[in-house]
């Protein structure tokens, strides 16, 4: 195994991008991440993208050799494969391209995710999405994404008191981060009033709890480690990466509040890094929904199982605090195009250990890990980072 | 949901009668049917039975869907839960014929046979289970 780095990064803007296409988002994140690596297209050794439902948002699969060909590349014929996993596709796809860089295979690899949400209307959108849970067994039923949430919210309320407010804050947090993120959605602070009273999606979940319907598109380039400073100064190592696999029902888990593809794929990249969660400065957390960064920090090991709702009373993930979780802004203030999302994770780990990430630089990062959650914890995939 | 009616079909000994199988070997019980058990693995194949459940359990989480499918709209809002059934399997669904306030985790349910969703292609009618209170 063969250590590898991001040597450069690429974001659109997230949001309602009415006056971008699919094919316009990728191709402007990809051109950023190739410039800012400074590579050429005959360097790439192969490209991985992920999406989680290009043929029902956009009507449009067989997206990986598109990607290459809007990305300006059909004449170098680049292997190009595009990578599912719901809402963990682009985390998925860093995987892959890490594993092939890994293994030898390849040098230099571009990876990229994307997804186009508004041209359906938010009904449908909520559809699709709902194609991450069990359609059979859950969606069938009327069980709907948020509500598959609301319920993990529930139970933990029921065996850890956790409360609305703490949930609340969570939403109220990142909305702070997002503020100083000039990529993000929402770049507003919100008040916990606002969250509290906003209309109910699925109880005990509020509008406020839940990330939005966003467009937008990431990218990266990762280079074998051994030549990445011939690109930069400033490259950032890859030095755990750990996925793992649980029921798509929730109904089907071992425990209602827990997700066990997080803490599996966490012991993974933990063992590979050779760290413990004590050694982690900070994280980017899957917050689909506000209950999805409390059941994280837990899952992670960052708090004991239960206490993630304390330790959002004790600001301990706050930007000042002693983890700073979602310094993006994360899902919810960032926007959650859905398979950008775990790309869009890694450019903001690599922006902070270059110390780049400006009003929100967690000061004297060091060590930073992402973590990607697809469906209610079907798929979890997540990545450990340091400087070198 | 615009599939073939063969998927719903399919379906029918599992949404209407509560068939779920047992593992020969550790005798679990998975509510749908599995092809395999996934404790005992190898050693399940072929020794999977099936076996016809009481449908009565108890609520272990539960939410209000306020924002509903296209086709639940009309419903709402409406609670859907997370029911663990006494052979011991979990399974998803509604909870009906009781007020809002009284979904509470720890309810006892039992199921009852209901129209779930209707096709508005076809016009094909899914039933399937909902659950109720369980009469004392």
């Amino acid at each position: 195994m063969r250590d590898v780095a991001v040597i450069g990064v690429g974001l659109t803007k997230f949001g309602e991008l009415w006056d971008k296409s699919f094919r316009q988002l990728i191709a402007e994140a990809g051109s950023k991440a190739i410039l800012n690596a400074k590579i050429e297209g005959k360097d790439i050794d192969a490209l991985y993208v992920g999406s989680m439902s290009s043929g029902r948002f956009v009507d449009q699969e067989h997206i990986g050799a598109l990607v290459a060909e809007v990305s300006g590349f059909s004449q170098l014929h680049i292997p190009a494969t595009r990578v599912e996993g719901a809402c963990a596709s682009g985390g998925l796809a860093v995987r892959e391209g890490y594993l092939s860089i890994a293994s030898g295979m390849n040098d230099i690899v571009v990876v990229g995710g994307v997804e186009k949400m508004n041209d359906v209307g938010g009904s449908e959108a909520t559809e699709i999405l709902a194609t991450a849970s069990d359609q059979e067994w859950e969606a069938f039923f009327g069980a709907t994404f948020p509500g598959i949430y609301a319920m993990i919210a529930t139970r933990h309320m029921y065996e850890y008191g956790t409360t609305k407010e703490q949930l609340a804050q969570v939403a109220v947090k990142n909305h702070a981060n997002g503020v100083n993120n000039p990529y993000a959605q929402y770049q507003s602070l919100i008040s916990l009033e606002s969250v509290l009273k906003a209309t109910t999606v699925a109880y005990p979940l509020g509008l406020m709890d839940c990330s939005p319907v966003s467009d937008g598109a990431a990218s990266l380039v990762l280079c074998a480690a051994e030549k990445a400073k011939k690109y930069t100064d400033k490259p950032v190592k890859i030095i755990g990466s750990g996925q793992a696999s649980d029921t798509l029902a929730l109904h089907g888990r071992r425990d209602i509040c827990t997700l066990d593809a997080t803490v599996h794929a966490a012991k993974r990249a933990y063992k590979q890094a050779n760290l413990t969660p004590k050694n982690i400065d900070f994280a980017e957390v899957h917050d689909c929904f506000t209950i999805a960064e409390i059941c994280a920090i837990e899952d992670l090991g960052f708090v004991e199982k239960g206490k993630g709702g304390k330790a959002i009373d004790n600001k301990i993930t706050t930007l000042d605090g002693s983890l700073p979780v979602n310094t993006s802004g994360g899902l919810k203030a960032k926007g959650h195009p859905v398979g950008a999302t775990g790309v869009a994770q890694i450019v903001e780990l690599t922006m902070q250990l270059r110390g780049e990430a400006g009003k929100r630089q967690v000061k004297d990062a060091k060590i930073g890990l992402a973590h990607n959650v697809g469906g209610s914890g079907a798929t979890c995939v997540i990545h450990i980072m340091e400087a070198m | 949901m615009k599939a073939g009616v063969a998927r719903f079909w399919r379906e029918i000994p599992q949404r209407y009668n509560f068939i779920g199988n047992k593992c020969g070997t550790c005798e679990r019980v998975f509510f749908p049917p599995r092809e395999s058990c996934p404790y005992c693995r190898r050693k399940s194949i072929g020794n999977m039975k099936e076996i016809k459940l009481a449908g009565k359990g108890e609520v272990v989480t539960y939410t209000v869907i306020h924002v509903g499918p296209e086709d639940f709209e009309e419903q709402t809002p409406y609670p859907i839960a997370i029911i663990k059934l006494e052979e011991g399997p979990q399974i998803t669904a509604q909870i009906v014929d009781c007020p809002l306030d009284e979904v509470k985790i720890g309810l006892k349910v039992e199921s009852t046979f209901r129209k779930i969703q209707q096709d508005g292609h076809t016009g094909a009618i899914y039933y399937g289970y909902k659950f109720k209170k369980q009469r004392q």
